[in-house]
Formats: structure tokens, sequence, C-alpha cells
């Protein structure tokens, strides 16, 4: 394998990794902390046995998160010197601020996983949403950092070098809000589907149903509210990149002609030799509104971007596509959801609408990873966009395709013992946890 | 505020070798302890690092976020010519952290729990290793951006004996703090003589490590001597430290947890800046005397300034609620 695309490929491993402890150790704090809540609150043992079963859960995906992150901050000079060499000095506002609500995570952690019956039950109430928010925080700043890389400002291009460096000014880059509002609510689906489904494993299975459904429904809420607001900042991302970053909606829609009352293009084999998409549904105008809020708007096509400029168009489209098309079908299922907890209540109790949030369990995480190769592979062949380019970045070092190998083994063997141990986490609810149940040892 | 970002950089190289090299030297000891004391090691470190253990990792982070954006150019350098033993440090670290968290967490106690802790003693001992491997390559002078073949750009600029001296002698470092850290967390007498012997034991071991760096750096001819006692500061420091021993010797016959520590830190601090006095402000020597250095690379006044109120804003946050969370634990064990 060459070393460039080792590099690319290794990089977007260990993000893609990453990314999923991450978003678990953003959002799960908050689960626990309604669940923790409603035990101050009402002292039903069930929510507190919920909270201590979730908190184990955030322990394993924390110290994960933590060590990939770490790995991570390695990656970015080990892969890519020249990038880092000048992008650092003025992207790394947003690392250093993260570098402080990263601290506060881990100390609130410390206080909320030792704390039971150490501390104040408010005060350690407290840290747990200390916890969420820092984790929040320090999503939305990494994020910004990589919005940067799409809409590089905050300083002077001229003649090769870098001048006039202005820090903030480069974190709140025109493509920093679109980013992390979508990110964050991205957190928020793909966690809040994935644990209301393995809640809705166990229902259907029979086992601490009791349990299962006080966890199910705190989830399933957040999930489901999030996933219908998706669209709407999914909307605003797409009339963001519109103005700029064309070239990544053209690839996104495999959009190879400038035009007027652009069509929305769903599915499809794009063919990147002939500049044309075979076998697609085509809605017309329905791009130009989107992009532009107008059915007759012009939307620049791919025809406009030098050939060497374009973004690899397949693998953008595709991944687009999946991600919407998931992100549609969970909205699907809110929208049940939402229906069966005002007006049905009895689609509650029957089985389709569970086996429904099961089938749910990876979409959420498939539509992140989508999203994200949207984002980075749109962007190609550009690491900063219009300044540098990714094979300039890359490291001298030759035989980066063993590092590959050796990264990738490490992170498929981590994911096999972190699902382990997480399925023996849920089987062992009954024994562990569940002081309801008969055979509790609490 | 170059001087507030340099501090800060420091500072937390400092507290990850005394910190995280705490935590490290757990699972060194748990490694060199006899098969019956060891689930007696194993729940008393547990017991002192289990809450803060995370937190004394962001040190690294801290220092690492320093460098790319304070002084990018230094840290390039070194992902580049080192990169194979950071990569070899990355994966201890890896190794570990998850290894750790496992076996506490996960809810079976089963034959699982013998693939995790083999995993997390060796990588105790793997990370640190390297990262005296990294931190001494840096200054050793070996690393040459003029080298055109593989080996002599990326392995001998950290292959090389004194390099591997003071990953050794990084790990031994590490074993001690653990030693002299656990016996302020033994809660009965017997515990207690057995960890005071144990410290005894790896004072001598520090030290004979220390005297191989020396003699490695004289295989190496890198003029290690000159450089401490070459310059009165790091000659005071070094002498200090050796002074302190002696009071070292005397708490540890007197149970004296508390000072036991202080005197720890006290002479690892010493030796980190009789390390990094002589240089300063150079922080990786190349082949050919281009040295880097952290006033002459430093990024551009802005970034500086604005990573400088960064790092005093987190500060105000941070150190607080650290010590309140160690003094809590402390408290209430
Ligand atoms: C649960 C995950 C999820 C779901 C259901 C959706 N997205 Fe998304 N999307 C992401 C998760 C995501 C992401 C992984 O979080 C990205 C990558 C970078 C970013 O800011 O968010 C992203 C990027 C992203 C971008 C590129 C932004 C940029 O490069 O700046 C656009 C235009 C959209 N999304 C649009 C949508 C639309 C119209 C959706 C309709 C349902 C949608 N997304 C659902
Ligand atoms: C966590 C979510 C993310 C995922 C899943 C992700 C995914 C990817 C992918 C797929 C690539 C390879 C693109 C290609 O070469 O075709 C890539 C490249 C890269 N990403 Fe991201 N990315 C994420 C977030 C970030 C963030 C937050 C940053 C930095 C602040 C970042 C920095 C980079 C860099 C430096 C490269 C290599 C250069 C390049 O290929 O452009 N990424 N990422
Ligand atoms: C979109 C991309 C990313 C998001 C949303 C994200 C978010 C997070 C969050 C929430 C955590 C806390 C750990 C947890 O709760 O599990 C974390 C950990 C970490 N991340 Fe990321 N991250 C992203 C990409 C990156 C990148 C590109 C880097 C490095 C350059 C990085 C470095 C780190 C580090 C060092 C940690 C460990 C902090 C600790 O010990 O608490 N992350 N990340």
């Amino acid at each position: 394998m060459d070393d460039f695309l080792a590099a690319r490929l290794q990089m977007a491993f260990s993000l893609g990794f990453h990314i999923i402890f991450a978003c678990i150790g953003m959002v799960m704090p908050f689960f626990m902390s309604v669940a923790h809540f409603y035990w101050l609150k009402t002292k039903n043992v069930v929510y507190r046995d919920v909270t201590k079963a979730w908190s184990r859960g955030v322990a394993i995906f924390f110290a994960t998160g933590a060590v990939s992150g770490t790995v991570l901050s390695f990656e970015l000079g080990l892969l890519w010197p020249k990038f880092m060499e000048h992008a650092g000095p003025i992207f790394g506002m947003p690392f250093s601020l993260e570098g402080t609500a990263f601290f506060i995570e881990a100390i609130a952690l410390g206080f909320y996983l030792y704390g039971w019956d150490k501390i104040n039950a408010w005060f350690h109430w407290a840290t747990g949403v200390v916890v969420g928010i820092s984790g929040l925080l320090s999503g939305i700043l990494v994020v910004a950092a990589n919005s940067w890389m799409n809409s590089p400002s905050g300083f002077d291009y001229i003649n090769g070098e870098y001048l006039n460096i202005d820090p903030i000014k480069a974190m709140f880059n025109d493509a920093w809000f679109s980013q992390a509002l979508h990110m964050c609510i991205a957190a928020f689906v793909s966690t809040g589907f994935a644990v209301a489904g393995v809640h809705a494993l166990m229902i259907l299975r029979g086992r601490n149903v009791q349990f299962h459904h006080k966890a199910f429904k705190i989830a399933a809420i957040f999930g489901t509210v999030a996933a219908c607001l998706q669209p709407l900042s999914g909307d605003i991302s797409a009339k963001d990149i519109a103005k700029r970053q064309p070239e990544k909606l053209a690839a996104m829609e495999a959009h190879f002609h400038t035009e007027r009352n652009a069509p929305l293009i769903i599915g499809g084999i794009p063919d990147t030799a002939n500049s044309r998409v075979d076998y697609a549904i085509k809605i017309p105008g329905l791009l130009s509104f989107m992009a532009t809020g107008d059915f007759n708007g012009e939307v620049k096509g791919l025809d406009q971007v030098p050939k060497e400029d374009r973004p690899p168009v397949a693998i953008t489209h595709y991944a687009f596509q999946i991600m919407v098309g998931l992100g549609m079908a969970m909205v699907l299922i809110s929208v049940l959801y939402f229906i069966a907890l005002w007006k049905k209540k009895s689609w509650m109790e029957s089985k389709w609408l569970m086996k429904l949030f099961v089938i749910a369990i990876p979409m959420g995480f498939i539509a992140l990873e989508a999203g994200w190769t949207v984002t980075e592979v749109g962007r190609q062949p550009w690491i900063i966009r219009g300044i540098m380019r990714t094979a300039d970045a890359v490291t001298p070092m030759p035989g980066i395709a063993y590092s590959f190998y050796l990264f990738t083994a490490v992170y498929i063997s981590l994911s096999i013992i972190v699902s382990l141990l997480l399925y023996r986490q849920i089987t062992m609810v009954g024994k562990l946890y569940d002081s309801t149940a008969k055979d509790s040892e609490l | 505020m170059i001087y507030v970002v340099i501090v800060f950089l420091w500072t937390s190289i400092l507290l990850y070798i005394l910190l995280g090299g705490a935590d490290f030297g757990a699972g060194i000891i748990e490694l060199l302890t006899s098969k019956t004391n060891k689930p007696k090691t194993r729940k008393t470190m547990y017991k002192a690092i289990g809450p803060i253990w995370e937190a004394n990792h962001m040190w690294l982070i801290i220092a690492i976020v320093i460098l790319f954006v304070g002084f990018p150019k230094i840290y390039t350098t070194i992902s580049v010519y080192l990169h194979i033993p950071l990569v070899c440090m990355l994966l201890g670290i890896i190794a570990r952290g998850t290894a750790f968290v496992f076996r506490n967490y996960d809810a079976v106690k089963d034959d699982m729990q013998k693939i995790y802790t083999p995993i997390f003693v060796y990588s105790s001992l793997i990370t640190p290793f390297f990262l005296g491997i990294i931190a001494a390559s840096s200054v050793s002078g070996q690393i040459d951006p003029q080298a055109s073949d593989f080996l002599s750009a990326y392995v001998f600029s950290w292959l090389n004996w004194f390099s591997v001296a003071v990953g050794i002698f990084t790990v031994s470092i590490c074993g001690f703090l653990a030693t002299i850290f656990i016996i302020g967390q033994t809660d009965n007498d017997g515990d207690r003589q057995h960890f005071v012997g144990k410290a005894k034991r790896t004072i001598f071991i520090v030290m004979f490590c220390g005297a191989l760096v020396f003699i490695a750096a004289h295989v190496e001819q890198i003029p290690i001597v000159d450089w401490i006692f070459g310059d009165t500061p790091g000659l005071i420091a070094i002498i200090a430290a050796s002074i302190s021993l002696i009071f070292m010797w005397y708490a540890l016959n007197k149970d004296q947890p508390i000072s036991l520590r202080l005197l720890a830190g006290f002479q690892v601090t010493m030796i980190l800046f009789a390390a990094t006095y002589t240089h300063f402000p150079d922080i990786v020597l190349l082949k050919g005397g281009a040295n880097l250095s952290l006033l002459t690379h430093q990024g551009q006044a802005k970034t500086i300034a604005s990573l400088g109120y960064a790092l005093l804003i987190g500060s105000i946050f941070i150190l607080p609620a650290l010590g309140y969370l160690i003094y809590i634990f402390q408290q209430k064990r």
C-alpha cells in the first residue's frame, strides 16, 4: 500500500474509532443525570440502579475515548507534520481550550464514579452534569478545529507564508457554527438510538422489564427529539456549504453541471468519466431550493472546479445518501414513538415498536460515520481548503503502511473487547444492578 | 507571555512524570511483586489511583497541545524523527489505559482477567521506557535532518545506549514514585513494613540505573557530566536531591508518609530541573548543532498570547477542582 494512502486511512480509522467513544462520552452523562435526578427526587431504587449500570458503561467508554484521543493528538504530527507545522499555531486555540474542558471532565468523572455515598448527594449529581457539559464543550471545540480546515480564516496567506495570525478569528470560522450544531445533535441521535435499542432488546426478551423500561424511555426521548431536529440542522449545513464549499456540495449530490432549477439526485451510480449519474431518482428543483432557498437558484456544479481540485464524487455521494437515508428512517421511528406516547398508548405494549428500535441500534452511528466521510472526503484534495494539499502534508517517513496495519489491528481488538464487556454488563443487569429482581445481590 | 507558556509546559511535563509516573509505577511494581503479595498491591493501588488516574494522564495531553500550538516546529521535528518510539509509546498508552479499566469494570471476573493483567503490567513498563527514550533522544544530538537513508534518519535518531539507559532510568523512577506513594495508602502495619522494605530496595535500583545513564552517556560521548556539573544551578539541584535522600531514609524508618511523598517529588523535580536547565531554551538538539529553541522557534505573538491566556484561565478552573478531588479521596479512604 502506498504510504500516502496508508496515512489517510490510518487517520480515518483513528478518528472513526474515536468519534464513537467521544459521542457516547458526550451524551451518556446526560442520560445518567436524568436517571440520577429521578432517583434523588422519587427515591425509586430502579432509577438508582439504572444510573449505576450506565455509569459503569460510561467508565469503559470514557477510558477508551481518552486513550484514542491521546493517540490522535500525536497522530496529527506523526502523519501530517507539514500541516501541523503551519496549522498548529492557527487552529490551536480550540485545542488549548479543549485541554481545560477534558481536564474538568476527567476530574468531574472521578468525583462521579467514585463519589457514591462519599460526598453530598446533590453535589454528586452536579458533578455528573459537569461531566456532560464539559464533554459537549470539548466536542464543540474540536469540531471548531476541523471546521477551520474546511473554511480557513484568521490569517493572511501571502507567498506561501501564514501571516497576521488571529487564533480567535480562526476558531470562529464560517463553518464553525453549522458543523458544531450538527455534530452535537448527531451525538444525541446516535447514542440515544443505540442505548434505547439495547434496552428495547432486553424488554423484548422479558428480562428485568421494569429496569429496562425506565432506561429505554430516557434514552428514547433524547434520541427521538434529536432525530427530529437533525434534518433542520442538516439543512443549515447544506445551505452553508453551498456558499463556502460548492465543490463539496456538488460531490455530495453528484451534481456535475452548473444549472438553475437543479434536481435533487437520490441514489444512482455517478459516472465521473462521463459526468453523469445513472439510475438515479431526480426531483426537479429541489437541490436549488435546498442550497439557495429558491427553486430557480443557481447551483454550481463540478464543471466549475478544475479537474485536479475535484473531490472524489462516488464516495462522497454514497456517504451522503447513507446519512440522509438513515436520518430520515430515524425521523420516521421517532414520529411513530411520539404517536405512541401521546395518542396510542397501546402501541407501547406491542412488539413491533420495540423491534423497530432494535433495528435502529446501529443506524445513528452509521449515519455519523457517513456524515464525517462526507465532510472529510468532500474536502479532498485539500487538507486546508484552498491552501494546502493533503499530499503535501504527509510525513516523509516511509513505511506508514505498517503503522496502519498495526493500529488497525489494535482498534479491531479493542472493539471486540469493548463489545464483549458491554454484552456482559447488559446480561448481568439482573445480578449486578437490578435490586428489584429476585436474584439480586444488592 | 512566552515564559508563562514555557512554565506551563515544564510543569505539565513534571506533573506527568510525578503523577503519571506513580501510576505507571503501580503496574511495574505489580510485575515485580511475588504472587502472594499481588492482590494486596493491586487493591491498595487501585484504591489510591482509581479516582484520579484519568486526570493524571491529562498532563501529557496538555504538554502536547502546548507544543503543537506554541512550538510547532519542535512538535513536528520530534514527530517526524522519533516516529517509531512515539508509536511504541502510544501503543503502550492504549494498552494500559484500556486494560486498567477493563479489569476493574468487567462485570464478570473470570479468565479474561488473565489477559488484562499482563497487558496492564507490561504496558506499564513499556510506556515510560519509550517516554524516557523520546526525552533522551531529543537532547542526545542524534536527530539528523540531513540524513538520507531510513536507518540514520528514523532509527539511529533514537536507538543508542544513552537513550536506552534513560528509558530504563525513567522506568525505575516510576517504580520508585509508586512505592513511596503506596506507603501512605496502606491501612495496616504489616503492609506498611512490606512496602517500606520495597521502597528502600527501589532507591538502590534508581541509583544504579542513574549510574547506567552516566556510563551510557560516556560511551556515546554525550557530555552529560559537563551539562550537570558544569553549571551552578544544575549542580545545586543534584546536590539538594542527594541530601534529601538522607532525609528520605529517615522518613522511611519513622513512617512519615506525607514527608516521604514531598521528598520524592522534590527529588524528581530536581532531576528534571538539572536535566533541562543547562539547555534552556534549547529543547531539541540536532546533529550538527542546529538546535531548536523554545525562544526562537515559538509561534507568532498572538498565538502565544492566546495560548498563555487559555492556560491561565484553564488553571483557575482545574487546579482547585483537582486539589479538592485528591483531598476528598485521601480523607475518606
Ligand atoms: C446521527 C448522525 C447524522 C444524521 C442522522 C444526519 N447527519 Fe449530517 N452529518 C453528521 C451526522 C448526521 C456528522 C457526522 O455529524 C457530520 C459530519 C461533520 C459535521 O459537522 O456533521 C455531518 C455532516 C453533514 C453535512 C456536511 C457539513 C459540512 O461539511 O460542513 C451536511 C450538508 C449534512 N450533514 C446534512 C444532513 C442532512 C440534510 C440530514 C438529514 C437527515 C443529516 N445530515 C442527517
Ligand atoms: C471524528 C470525526 C471524524 C472523522 C470520522 C473523520 C474522518 C476522516 C476521514 C475519512 C479522512 C480521510 C479523508 C481522505 O483522505 O479521503 C480524514 C482525514 C483527516 N481528518 Fe478527519 N474526521 C473527523 C474529524 C476530524 C477532526 C475533528 C480533525 C481535526 C481537528 C480532523 C483532521 C483530519 C486530518 C488532519 C485528516 C488528514 C488529511 C486529509 O485527508 O484531509 N478530522 N478524516
Ligand atoms: C469530531 C471529532 C471529535 C469529537 C466530537 C471529540 C470529542 C471528544 C470527547 C467528548 C472526549 C471526551 C472523552 C470521552 O468522554 O469519552 C474526547 C476525548 C479526547 N479527544 Fe476527542 N473528539 C474529536 C476528535 C478529536 C481529535 C481530532 C483529537 C486530537 C487532535 C482529539 C483528542 C482527544 C483527546 C486527547 C481526548 C482525551 C481527553 C481525556 O482524557 O478526557 N479528539 N474527544
